[in-house]
């Protein structure tokens, strides 16, 4: 094999340089500051009283176009994707995403949906202990806790996501899915340390099922359905800075202390007096994964809830930046030590060679 | 045999002729007509009706994956098992070409076609695995350098292609193409450079896949570094598969086994295998503690197996100089780290996120169509090299 040697070095250089200005800068890193305009929920668990009809709306009022649950059928999904564009859409459902069959008997009368997943994106669900008497009590009492997403200052989903399917809004800071850039492989699912996304599993071409906030209500000057239609209060939605001092103000309040807690939005007028109840553990969602836009506050352990307690403090997307960052290096090393090697090795090899055909 | 030229005129005909053209094998015996090729046509055309099933009707009516569970074998075995067979490739293909150690040259194409159908079989499983299958191409125009399954898709693309270009010349030689022969062959340092700096990177980035999943993957192997130790495992597994495969190609064809080159190879599995035991053992007593093998029960046992039938005992039996000589010792030496290894994909895939998903309500086992969309695979790749090393010139060293 003869390879002209400067040629060789030539090419070589020559696509180093190329690969290394394709690779990522620094500027793609994941931001972990709080957007400027971030808004977000705050759900008080002390609150709640398991009536559901956050549920209602949430599916309601994202089953219309530009909802979270919308969609308007396989062919305009399929060419979407095969095109990669997102098409308007003004086709009303012929109905919400109703989930009637996961209890026996009751086949297509209510939407009794168990868990979240690719038709429910908002999912109240009782904690029970014992005789089960006593609200917010952890031995012999009962709760009510919600599941949703919790838009992660710097999400795990949107870093993960290999066609950008993920997108945090850099003003307000809600992350939205797009379903014509989704290829369907479910690493968001992996990454999501609150296990949150959820896949359509019976479609032949499915999305990935997630809140977004009712992002499609914001330019209308609404806001988010279940906090709109939550009659405690236990759900309202704000701007994140000021629902932190909010929480903050509630778990430090000596227990029984009478309150005016805010419904619907903070700042409403709309008001529920009534007495503090005891807070566990801590404000979830401050540091969780780096901390979250949904802020929660409950009367039972987190832990008792089934809530992961091995997720870090610190945003995830970081870990694997750490890797990604090596990769230019990674390149240069292999380039030169590669060349160098072979460059000493091939005139070994010749050497050895020479002698060879000496002795013979 | 049938001459092409009467059904597909000269030019294609006399070109298929020259494919087809198997006389420089003979000397290897190869009988297409048996009744292991019939159940591997079998077992393959089984997977390709899984396939289409699960194109129409998606992921949920074929597998058994759920939201608590999202991947499986297609993942853990086909994905992250066939790259990790695929190693071999550019081991081989570095030693040989930028090192310069001819004596491996014997069995460079033999371990670089390995390698294309190891990567090919990955590719499939995940245009299936995907439930999106239509548009895998997404990233290639979607570009999201954050992600970890981007650098992978990326990779595997080029790679496939590098591995592709690196086994071309044998199609070439056949054809009488040359002039495209000649190009290859003096490109070949520096394909072959790109592919070793694609399968570093690749071969870690499947580890580092899981970076992003501290609270989910068991801390037995959830670590910072399981980039690099799923890099090591690789290289374990690239070096043992060759070795076997050569074993396994002087057992089934008439085809001596060239016994200084397998020995340089077992030398090789011992040195990276210390290393990695070293690398792992070290993980478990800075990390979870050494305790935590024996008190975490299945995940705990499966931890040991994986290290002692994968890396421990067959590096303790190849350290053995007298054992480095008996073909039938490394043959199985090499089963081992094969299994071992395959076992760890399985293990970081599938049974290390079954604590967590446990406690949320999940649970998984393989569907029966999962089982045979593997096998299919398996198959495939098997067939695929038997039909390779008929009509292709394989073992070029043997004419000598």
């Amino acid at each position: 094999m003869s390879i002209s040697r400067r040629g060789f070095l030539k090419g070589v250089t020559g696509s180093a340089v190329v690969l290394a200005a394709g690779v990522p800068s620094v500027e793609a890193k994941m931001s972990t500051e709080l957007p400027p305009e971030a808004i977000g929920l705050l759900y008080d668990a002390t609150l709640c009283v398991g009536c559901k009809s956050c549920m209602v709306n949430c599916k309601t009022h994202n089953s219309v176009p530009g909802g979270a649950l919308y969609k308007e059928g396989l062919v305009s999904g399929v060419v979407d994707s095969l095109i990669c564009t997102k098409s308007e859409k003004t086709e009303p459902m012929k109905a919400p995403s109703y989930e009637t069959d996961t209890i026996k008997g009751n086949e297509g009368i209510w939407d009794v949906a168990q868990d979240l997943s690719g038709n429910t994106i908002n999912v109240i669900k009782a904690y029970r202990n014992g005789t089960g008497e006593k609200k917010d009590s952890a031995v012999n009492g009962h709760a009510f806790f919600k599941q949703q997403c919790l838009h992660c200052i710097t999400p795990a989903c949107a870093s993960v996501c290999p066609a950008g399917a993920f997108i945090k809004d850099p003003k307000n800071g809600v992350v939205y899915y797009e379903a014509y850039r989704c290829i369907g492989c479910r690493y968001c699912q992996i990454g999501c340390p609150f296990n949150i996304p959820r896949y359509e599993w019976n479609s032949a071409w499915p999305e990935v099922r997630k809140c977004q906030l009712c992002r499609h209500r914001l330019k209308d000057g609404k806001y988010a359905a279940c906090a709109e239609y939550c009659p405690t209060g236990a759900t309202i939605f704000g701007k994140v800075t000021d629902l932190r001092e909010e929480a903050k103000k509630r778990f430090a309040m000596k227990p029984g202390t009478e309150y005016n807690f805010p419904i619907k939005t903070l700042g409403s007028k709309e008001t529920l007096s009534r007495p503090v109840a005891a807070y566990a553990d801590k404000v979830y969602g401050l540091t969780e994964a780096g901390g979250t836009q949904n802020l929660m506050l409950s009367g039972i352990s987190y832990e008792l809830l089934g809530f992961n307690k091995d997720i870090p403090n610190s945003a995830l997307p970081d870990l694997t930046w750490a890797y990604i960052a090596k990769i230019p290096w990674v390149f240069l090393g292999v380039f030169l030590g590669g060349t160098t090697l072979h460059a000493i090795t091939s005139r070994m090899y010749k050497k050895k060679k020479d002698e060879g055909d000496h002795h013979d | 045999m049938t001459d092409f030229t009467k059904f597909a005129g000269p030019k294609l005909g006399g070109a298929l002729n020259k494919l087809m053209d198997d006389r420089h094998s003979d000397h290897l015996g190869i009988k297409m007509d048996t009744p292991f090729t019939r159940v591997l046509i079998m077992l393959i055309l089984g997977a390709v009706a899984v396939a289409a099933y699960r194109v129409i009707f998606g992921l949920g009516a074929s597998t058994n994956l759920n939201d608590y569970w999202p991947w499986g074998i297609w993942i853990a075995f086909d994905v992250l098992g066939g790259v990790a067979m695929a190693a071999g490739g550019f081991i081989i293909a570095a030693m040989v070409y930028l090192l310069n150690w001819k004596k491996y040259k014997c069995i460079v194409r033999a371990s670089i076609l390995n390698a294309f159908f190891g990567y090919l079989l990955a590719a499939l499983s995940i245009t299936l695995d995907i439930g999106r299958s239509f548009v895998i191409w997404h990233p290639m125009v979607m570009w999201q350098v954050n992600s970890i399954m981007f650098i992978v898709a990326l990779h595997v693309v080029a790679y496939t292609s590098t591995l592709a270009t690196e086994s071309s010349p044998m199609i070439f030689e056949k054809l009488g193409w040359n002039k495209a022969l000649g190009w290859v062959n003096r490109c070949m340092v520096g394909i072959v450079l790109f592919g070793v700096l694609l399968s570093l990177l690749h071969q870690s980035s499947l580890g580092a896949v899981y970076l992003i999943a501290p609270s989910k993957l068991s801390p037995l192997w959830y670590s910072k570094h399981i980039p690099y130790m799923f890099l090591i495992s690789a290289i374990m597994m690239g070096l043992s598969m060759v070795s076997f495969e050569t074993i396994l190609t002087s057992k089934v064809f008439n085809h001596e086994a060239p016994k200084d080159v397998l020995d340089g190879l077992a030398k090789g599995v011992v040195f990276f295998g210390s290393f990695y035991t070293l690398f792992k053992f070290g993980h478990v007593i800075t990390g979870p503690g050494i305790g935590a093998l024996f008190t975490s029960g299945f995940l705990g046992f499966m931890w040991l197996l994986e290290m002692a039938v994968g890396i421990v005992i067959p590096c303790v039996l190849l350290a053995k100089k007298s054992n480095r000589a008996d073909l039938n010792t490394i043959f199985v030496a090499n089963i081992m780290v094969i299994v071992g290894v395959l076992l760890n994909r399985l293990n970081v895939g599938v049974f290390g996120v079954s604590d967590y998903a446990n406690r949320v309500g999940g649970d998984y086992f393989p569907s029966f169509m999962e089982l045979l969309l593997t096998a299919g695979m398996i198959a495939f790749a098997i067939l695929g090299f038997k039909v390779c090393a008929k009509y292709l010139n394989l073992f070029p060293e043997d004419h000598h």
